[in-house]
């Protein structure tokens, strides 16, 4: 009964996606306010209904109604209450129904955070979310409807893919989805823009905080993602340029290329139809992601068994939604050009210098995502592009993005000249060459990369501190307490994203230079020495998790005779589907971790172990965070919350009337 | 400088930027592109030696050793018609198994044996590695049947 009452549901909410989609747009262009205030109620009913029809899904879970089919392929009575409920999500239809929730979520917030927009404006916007709800709603309905019943019902459940058995999976696909799908409000607002012809320092400045937090969980749930992929495949590989990770990142890439983007269309008025465009390309990269990773095009943890209907609606979705929207944008562009002119040397230039670099490394993703599975489509043959590529293309890609990230913000606005700001900067850029040169060889590993690397990282921080330094300076004779509330907080949020760059490339750069692994066979009582650590295998125990059966091994870390940690590499296997998984432990430091995973016994009842010494690897993790951190600050700048006070009076007199 | 030769400027220093971009991008495609070859091609000879290539299909029954030092493997990749031996150093993957589809990449040695530097097998039960499922069709489309 349940599952039949989330299936009607999720109709209800479909039909009023569709009023959503059409009656707004209509009310907009023929200027009916009584059509116009229709968005508003179908957005929030819609949310009603797809937040019940996830209710209803999650309690077959919770129940373990096996008569549900998808509930049967994906849960197991014995698997873990929090793990049948992550569950929910942790297959195709389920992730899909998340997809819809999270945009009716977006939809909903903003129904009740932009009341001080024009409402024209608002019915567009809605409109357009409206759309793309049908789309997926239609999608979930036709193709992948999660409630299909299973009858007679099984007596037990497949259980979850062990892999996502696992609390980074709780919390990696909502974050995720809430960027992916954040960026079609940004899209919404792109859209609303070329359909009203309107786009101004106001319409930026709308723009901004909503482009802004979905690019915060956009980057805290790859960084989660990539987090999960380090401690749970086993291999203490971080990033791997998988397709999937792939086609989370090129979003993240334009979406960043969007947000300074959106800087420059706030404070100067310029760069407005490529603002724009960043909107749709950031949306329809979305788009593509998922594409790529339900369609079951490409070989990866996120390719679930799959049925070819699903990929060709999902790209039917894809065509029309980057079809419609250049179209729209080649019709109505020209109407938005002008803006605030800029000198050769100016931030507007920095700015776009990086626009155009962050645009360019994400074109080559693309192609090298997509490259192989175009080859497969035309039958040429298989290849497929692995990391080398990628990095190849990257560094020299990323390298003058840094250089150019620190320097901009030592620029004017509109017009600067080069040589006072070259000699501010000189002593910063030479000191930090020196330094990136000098470290590499302190720490024995001087190659191009390692000196180029440290080098960035200098710059990133030395530059960082001169800017600091500089702003509180702006302000002489007041106290350093309120200089340092002088200084708004979107100026904090640039200052700790980039910093976050800085610490971030000192983790890649070190963990890719000095981290070192060994394969090896171990007996009980046996010894490994790795990076100056110790290991000391103390034999394997049987253990049993509530749906799996572990071997789960015991190894003393010591250093120069000083124990440091005991690690319990597991090797499980899942009862449900007899599926093998590797869980490795690892000792978390801030300056390295070590990571011990757990192979096969061998004949002879000896162990194959694996162990990993990863240099500097939290850094990693620290930079995306403060990166994150950095877009909470930009978002919650009280020009922002200004602009909702300054229009509360009439909002309260709309109510009290 | 009138606008209109800084607007030059910019677009010309823009395409240059992005004539750079694009001439790195093939450049790095070129060098590191990994071709995939079924075991029968690579028996007829037709796979580059010297360079990485990844061939795939089933991990032949009964043909998984372990070297004494433990951590080198050989095993045989087939396509039902054409086996080749591989040897491997390094932690296999949870799923790799007798009978079951993988995907290999590395290079092929003098003596006909590939050295391999990376093991693929499917992440779930009833997934199988396109690339290898690919090399078995292709074998049984030759209607090779018999087993060298």
């Amino acid at each position: 009964m349940i599952p039949e009452l989330g299936h009607f549901s999720l109709v209800l909410a479909f039909v009023l996606s569709l009023v959503q989609a059409v009656v707004p747009l209509v009310g907009a262009s023929r200027n009916r306010a009584a059509l116009m205030a229709v968005g508003r109620p179908a957005a929030q009913g819609q949310f009603f209904f797809v937040a019940f029809s996830f209710a209803c899904l999650t309690w077959a879970f919770i129940t373990s109604d096996f008569s549900v089919e998808y509930v049967a392929l994906h849960s197991n009575t014995a698997t873990p209450l929090y793990y049948r409920i992550t569950g929910v999500w942790g297959s195709h239809e389920g992730s899909l129904l998340l997809w819809a929730l999270v945009l009716a979520l977006w939809t909903v917030a903003v129904t009740v955070f932009s009341r001080h927009l024009p409402d024209v404006f608002l019915a567009r916007v809605l409109g357009v979310l409206g759309c793309i709800s049908v789309g997926f709603l239609a999608f979930l309905l036709v193709t992948s409807n999660p409630f299909e019943r299973l009858l007679p019902g099984a007596p037990e459940g497949r259980d979850l893919n062990p892999l996502l058995q696992d609390p980074g999976m709780i919390i990696h696909p909502p974050l995720l989805y809430m960027g992916y799908v954040g960026f079609s409000v940004a899209f919404a607002f792109a859209i609303a823009a070329l359909l009203s012809g309107r786009m101004d320092a106001a319409w930026a400045r709308w723009s901004r905080p909503w482009t802004t937090v979905a690019w915060v969980f956009l980057t805290a749930g790859i960084t989660v993602g990539s987090g999960w992929a380090y401690y749970e495949l086993g291999w203490g590989g971080w990033w791997f340029w998988d397709p999937v990770e792939n086609a989370s990142f090129m979003p993240w890439l334009l979406g960043t290329a969007l947000i300074h983007s959106l800087a420059v269309t706030e404070k100067r008025g310029a760069f407005r139809s490529w603002t724009v465009l960043l909107a749709i390309g950031a949306f329809s990269l979305s788009l593509l992601g998922t594409f790529l990773v339900r369609s079951g095009v490409i070989t990866s943890v996120h390719a679930f068994a799959t049925d070819p209907k699903r990929g060709l609606f999902i790209l039917f979705l894809l065509v029309v939604v980057i079809g419609v929207s250049l179209l729209l944008y080649a019709w109505r562009a020209p109407r938005l050009s002008g803006g605030g002119s800029f000198a050769f040397v100016s931030r507007e230039t920095a700015l776009l210098g990086n626009n155009v670099l962050l645009s360019v490394a994400s074109a080559s993703v693309l192609l090298g995502t997509l490259y192989p599975l175009f080859l497969d489509a035309l039958g040429m043959g298989k290849i497929s592009v692995g990391p080398p590529y990628f990095e190849a293309v990257f560094v020299p890609l990323m390298t003058p993005v840094v250089v150019l990230m620190m320097f901009g913000p030592f620029l004017r606005w509109k017009g600067d000249t080069l040589g006072p700001v070259l000699r501010r900067v000189a002593p910063a850029f030479v000191a930090s060459i020196a330094i990136g040169v000098g470290a590499a060889f302190a720490i024995g590993h001087a190659t191009p990369r390692t000196m180029l690397g440290l080098a960035l990282a200098a710059w990133v921080v030395l530059a960082s501190a001169q800017q600091l330094v500089a702003r509180l300076g702006e302000r002489p004779g007041a106290a350093s307490a309120a200089r340092l509330r002088g200084i708004p907080s979107a100026w904090w949020g640039m200052w700790l994203a980039h910093l976050g760059i800085g610490i971030f490339i000192i983790g890649v750069t070190l963990v890719g230079s000095l981290n070192q692994s060994l394969d090896v066979k171990m007996r009980e009582g046996q010894r490994a020495e790795l990076a100056g650590y110790s290991f000391v295998f103390r034999g394997v125990q049987d253990a049993a998790g509530p749906n799996f059966d572990a071997s789960r091994a015991t190894l003393d870390v010591s250093r120069s005779g000083v124990a440091i940690a005991t690690l319990h590499p597991e090797k499980r296997l899942y009862r449900a589907q007899g599926m093998p998984m590797t869980e490795a432990d690892l000792d978390i430091g801030p300056f390295r971790d070590v990571y011990v995973s757990l192979g096969e016994q061998l004949p002879d009842g000896s162990w194959i172990v694996s162990l990993y010494y990863k240099p500097f690897i939290s850094w990693i993790w620290l930079g995306c965070a403060l990166m994150a951190l950095g877009g909470i600050f930009a978002a919650s700048d009280r020009r922002y919350r200004k602009l909702a006070e300054r229009s509360a009076p009439a909002a309260a007199a709309r109510q009290a009337a | 400088m009138k606008p209109r030769s800084k607007r030059l400027v910019l677009v010309g220093v823009g395409v240059a930027l992005l004539v750079g971009a694009v001439a790195l991008v093939l450049n790095a495609f070129q060098q590191n592109l990994v071709f995939f070859h079924t075991p029968t091609e690579v028996a007829a000879g037709k796979a580059p030696t010297g360079r990485t290539f990844r061939i795939g299909g089933l991990v032949e029954v009964g043909s998984v050793q372990r070297e004494p030092d433990g951590v080198t493997v050989r095993f045989a990749v087939t396509d039902t018609a054409k086996t080749i031996p591989v040897s491997y150093q390094g932690t296999l993957p949870d799923l790799f198994k007798e009978g079951k589809g993988a995907v290999v990449q590395g290079r092929l040695e003098a003596d006909g044996t590939f050295r391999a530097s990376e093991v693929l097998a499917k992440h779930d039960e009833n997934y199988m590695p396109p690339e290898a499922a690919h090399a078995v069709e292709q074998a049984h489309k030759a209607g090779a049947t018999v087993k060298p």
